[in-house]
């Protein structure tokens, strides 16, 4: 089960800064990690996420090892349009996984 | 030779300690909240940014699925979670009656599972059993604890309180040793706290999981140097319900985030 979180104020006026903050279920492990055996646990990890506003890409993340689990982020844009907030994690072992959300730009 | 009726007396205020320290008084009970940072606060406050809801809406999914020999999902049962499991959580653990022994919401669940849905029990601190749990704890947020209110679990209420101020481990310290003699300070940089469990299952960002109260109290449990309790052990039951009668008429929090 991979859950998302996404939190887009559902109005807007037309040049607002509006804050987008989104949560995604993982568990980050970071591949430094041994088992009780001596074996390492392998990495896996969210590589990547983007944030698409109406198809254009608004913002970016590269993700680390040291990320805790579950990751949130909050970050800014400018509500130019009515239309459709995109989020998409990817991850190690071909982790994927999307997310959406709508605005009213008035 | 005449020291040894003020050895005696040592020994006598000693063993009356943790009685005369005794409980934390009703108007100065303080939930784990309230030693937290404002960061971490933040965290708890906010439902898009408390990773425990991720759990919620695992358990939210779960609440419907079809399952076991039955084919029956929780909700052919309890209908919407909203409306039958409000308030539940802040009555457990409860008494069994055809187990004779209070049983706790995981517990509570797994029974469910066996005897409704047919279906093979949850492991403790899975997944499943930690996303259903927060789940239907969720639906209590808000809500006033009542754990206790039932006079049958009177006995294991007290059962629990025994071992709440038993000394024991390597440390010989009893839980009562820092949650109720000590909470208003620090160990190793951080709050001792009350121990009040008023938002299991909880995030505790050292962990970077939800976890449940056994979990927690089998982390301390090691912390005093002791052998702890196996999950779902009775003793462990009868300390959550002893915890949570203690709490009586606090809110529940459920998911809580916790450093």
């Amino acid at each position: 089960m991979a859950s998302a979180l996404v939190n887009v104020p559902p109005k807007a006026k037309r040049g607002d800064i509006i804050e987008i903050k989104t949560l995604m279920s993982h568990i980050m492990e970071t591949g430094f990690r041994h088992t009780a055996g001596g074996d390492v646990v392998p990495r896996d990890i969210i590589t990547s996420f983007t944030c698409r506003y109406n198809g254009t890409e608004v913002f970016r993340a590269d993700f680390f090892p040291a990320i805790a689990a579950n990751p949130y982020l909050s970050f800014f844009t400018i509500a130019k349009d009515s239309g459709k907030f995109e989020f998409e994690w990817i991850g190690d072992n071909g982790f994927s996984a999307t997310a959406s959300a709508t605005i009213m730009v008035e | 030779m005449n020291r040894c009726p003020a050895i005696a007396l040592a020994a006598l205020l000693l063993a009356a300690f943790p009685l005369l320290a005794g409980e934390i008084r009703p108007d100065q009970r303080r939930s784990g909240y309230s030693f937290m940072a404002p960061d971490t606060k933040a965290i708890q406050d906010d439902d898009t940014a408390n990773p425990g809801m991720l759990f919620v809406l695992d358990g939210q999914t779960l609440w419907t699925r079809k399952l076991g020999a039955a084919d029956k999902s929780c909700a052919d049962c309890h209908g919407d979670a909203a409306g039958s499991m409000k308030g539940v959580a802040a009555r457990y653990p409860a008494f069994d009656k055809a187990l004779g022994r209070p049983v706790d919401l995981e517990q509570r669940i797994n029974l469910c599972r066996a005897n409704h849905q047919q279906a093979s029990p949850l492991a403790y601190e899975s997944h499943e059993l930690l996303a259903l749990t927060a789940f239907i704890a969720r639906q209590s947020r808000g809500i006033a604890i009542s754990t206790g209110d039932d006079p049958q679990l009177a006995p294991f209420v007290a059962k629990g309180r025994e071992r709440f101020m038993q000394r024991q481990g390597q440390l010989n310290l009893a839980c009562a040793n820092c949650h109720d003699d000590n909470w208003d300070r620090k160990l190793a940089g951080s709050a001792i706290t009350q121990a009040h469990p008023t938002g299991y299952p909880l995030y505790r960002l050292e962990w970077q999981t939800l976890g449940s109260l056994q979990r927690r109290l089998r982390s301390c449990i090691s912390g005093i140097r002791a052998q702890p309790y196996d999950y779902g052990a009775p003793e462990l039951v009868e300390l959550e319900l002893y915890l949570m009668s203690r709490a009586h008429g606090m809110t529940m929090e459920t998911p809580a985030v916790r450093p």
